[in-house]
């Protein structure tokens, strides 16, 4: 028994290694400056915040994260505003259609988003959404809602039918029911799908890169993508370290708040059959 | 009986009907859908039956299936299909077998658990693209930290230029991927590892069987379903790879991807044509892909739409 005992603390430190320290070798990079940087010291001999202090002195760089902060945020409002209506209608209404339209919702999660970019690409500039923050919500919210309706709809079918019922009773309307009975009572679930819908557009790239062309549009990672090209055979490595700290750091923090969230939100379709 | 009857009532006073509500409720999804999914994959695919002036902008005239041929028959374009296919291969079954491993680890009983749970959530908070950008400084020629490491402990293969090389730029962007989306599955399966109950294994540890014999005899069979829809969102993922390959390579030595590709015609070379036949290429690749699997996991989706 002791040696499987062991065995699993092998596995245990081995998994904690594996998952965290590339993430330290990126804060320990991005604290190094000049010669340093070519030194694989695992802990940086003169830790500095220089590289710190130039990604924020670059307006570049704080205007993307002002656009990627934005624009995150507008497409989990969204995100969540339509995507709760789907779900309840599709957790709780009867009408036709229903498993076709989850059908058609679902598979917007197996989109590439290259076969739609071109296209986009030319609607944006013809209708003047192109190089503009607003132009990249509605892609944005097309990638975030499959998982936002997934996951509302989960929770609203725990919520216990009488409750509602109870409500129409009373003389409610459905419409009345939802907003005044479920969806107070479904605000964890809405914190899990807002937290994953933030994320998805947070990490959007293809289109970031597509849709925009000036620094004023750019959302962090088209800005990074940006700042990697222009020095080819120079990579600026401890600037990009600390930009990539700077978007990462704050994000990894609220998933560890969330964790309990964000691992039912994740896992909701996993188990459920 | 009474309760059912009084509980469901057929009459209310105001408000739309039940359909009429849920007709309202769902079309702004579906509209979103629509015109940001639906109607562009049309125009891509009208787009890719098009030929345009290099010269002129906004000159074309239709060309067929013109743009497709040039597409498959263009080495770059099953260069890209072959990568894309060994990348997900490979990333996939890696993860498969890391993410049960981890799961595992996971699920027993011990003190600091809730730690390691929260542990695997990292790499899977790391932006895509910025994870790239953190395994290309690793993988940095001589400042990078693999290669320092191999050289300060003697090892060989100090020298080797990861990102430079053709087989080890795949390498990487593997290892990279692996990274972040391993703890993710171990995430998916151990929610289906946590609905399997532990009577089961007390009842076949009664019978003698041995660790490996429970646990392909029962974890196995029972965590099928949770497989199935892992393997699912990590197989469509992997196959539309675009970021790290940005990051790591910009498509260079042999880790040019399908979605990568299509990019490059369509942006640096401006063949919306050919760019699209190949956007359209990748979607229906990944629609097959999907079809595929859907028709394991089907039963899944349908669960939710039932009652």
């Amino acid at each position: 028994m002791t040696g499987r005992r062991a065995l699993l603390w092998l596995a245990v430190v081995a998994i904690m290694v594996f998952c965290l320290f590339p993430f330290y070798w990126l804060i320990n990079t991005s604290l190094k400056t000049g010669t340093d940087l070519s030194a694989a010291n695992l802990v940086p001999p003169n830790p500095s915040l220089d590289n710190y202090e130039s990604i924020f002195g670059d307006a570049d760089f704080t205007t993307a994260l002002r656009n990627s902060i934005v624009v995150a945020s507008l497409t989990t409002f969204f995100a969540l505003l339509f995507g709760s209506f789907a779900a309840y209608a599709l957790a709780r209404l009867r009408f036709r259609f229903k498993f076709l339209i989850l059908a058609i919702v679902l598979s917007i999660t197996t989109f590439p988003p290259i076969a739609i970019a071109a296209p986009i690409f030319k609607l944006w500039t013809d209708t003047g959404l192109y190089d503009t923050l607003f132009g990249l919500v509605p892609p944005y919210l097309t990638f975030s809602l499959p998982l936002t309706i997934y996951i509302l709809a989960s929770f609203f079918k725990e919520i216990p039918r009488e409750l509602e019922d109870a409500a129409l009773v009373d003389g409610a309307t459905h419409f009345q029911a939802f907003y005044k009975v479920v969806l107070p009572l479904a605000a964890p679930g809405f914190v899990t799908a807002g937290l994953l819908a933030f994320i998805e557009a947070w990490n959007q790239f293809l289109f970031a890169i597509t849709l925009t062309s000036s620094p004023e549009a750019r959302p962090v990672p088209a800005a990074l993508a940006f700042f990697t090209g222009s020095q080819q055979f120079e990579v600026p490595l401890g600037t990009i370290t600390a930009a990539t700290v700077v978007i990462t750091v704050p994000l990894v923090i609220v998933v560890l708040i969330f964790q309990r969230r964000i691992v039912a939100g994740l896992t909701a379709g996993a188990v459920k059959g | 009986m009474e309760a059912a009857t009084v509980a469901r009532p057929r009459k209310r006073r105001s408000g739309l009907s039940e359909r009429r509500l849920a007709a309202a409720m769902v079309s702004p999804s579906l509209i979103v859908i629509a015109l940001v999914a639906a109607y562009p994959i049309g125009y891509a695919i009208w787009l890719s039956l098009n030929e345009y002036s290099v010269r002129v902008p906004g000159l074309s005239r239709w060309a067929g299936v013109k743009n497709y041929e040039t597409a498959l028959s263009s080495s770059e374009f099953w260069d890209a299909f072959r990568n894309t296919m060994v990348f997900t291969g490979i990333s996939v079954s890696i993860e498969l077998v890391l993410g049960i491993a981890f799961a595992l680890a996971m699920h027993q009983a011990f003190r600091g658990r809730a730690v390691l749970r929260a542990t695997v959530l990292v790499p899977w908070a790391v932006l895509t693209f910025g994870s790239g950008l953190l395994w290309r400084s690793i993988f940095e020629p001589d400042l990078g930290f693999a290669n320092s490491m191999m050289s300060a402990l003697g090892l060989p293969g100090a020298d080797i230029v990861w990102l430079g090389t053709e087989g080890y730029a795949m390498a990487v962007m593997i290892f990279a991927d692996v990274w972040k989306t391993a703890p993710f599955m171990a995430l998916l399966l151990l929610a289906g590892l946590q609905v399997i109950p532990d009577e089961l294994y007390d009842a076949a540890k009664v019978d003698g069987a041995t660790t490996w014999e429970r646990f392909r005899r029962i974890t196995l069979p029972l965590l099928k379903p949770a497989i199935l829809v892992a393997l699912l969102f990590r197989t469509l993922d992997a196959l539309r790879v675009f970021d790290l390959p940005f990051a790591l390579t910009q498509g260079a030595n042999g880790t040019s991807t399908l979605s990568l590709y299509a990019y490059q015609e369509l942006t640096a070379n401006r063949l919306v044509g050919l760019g699209s036949a190949l956007s359209v290429l990748t979607f229906v690749t990944v629609m097959i892909v999907s079809f595929m699997y859907i028709r394991f996991v089907g039963g899944n989706i349908r669960g939710l739409a039932d009652d």
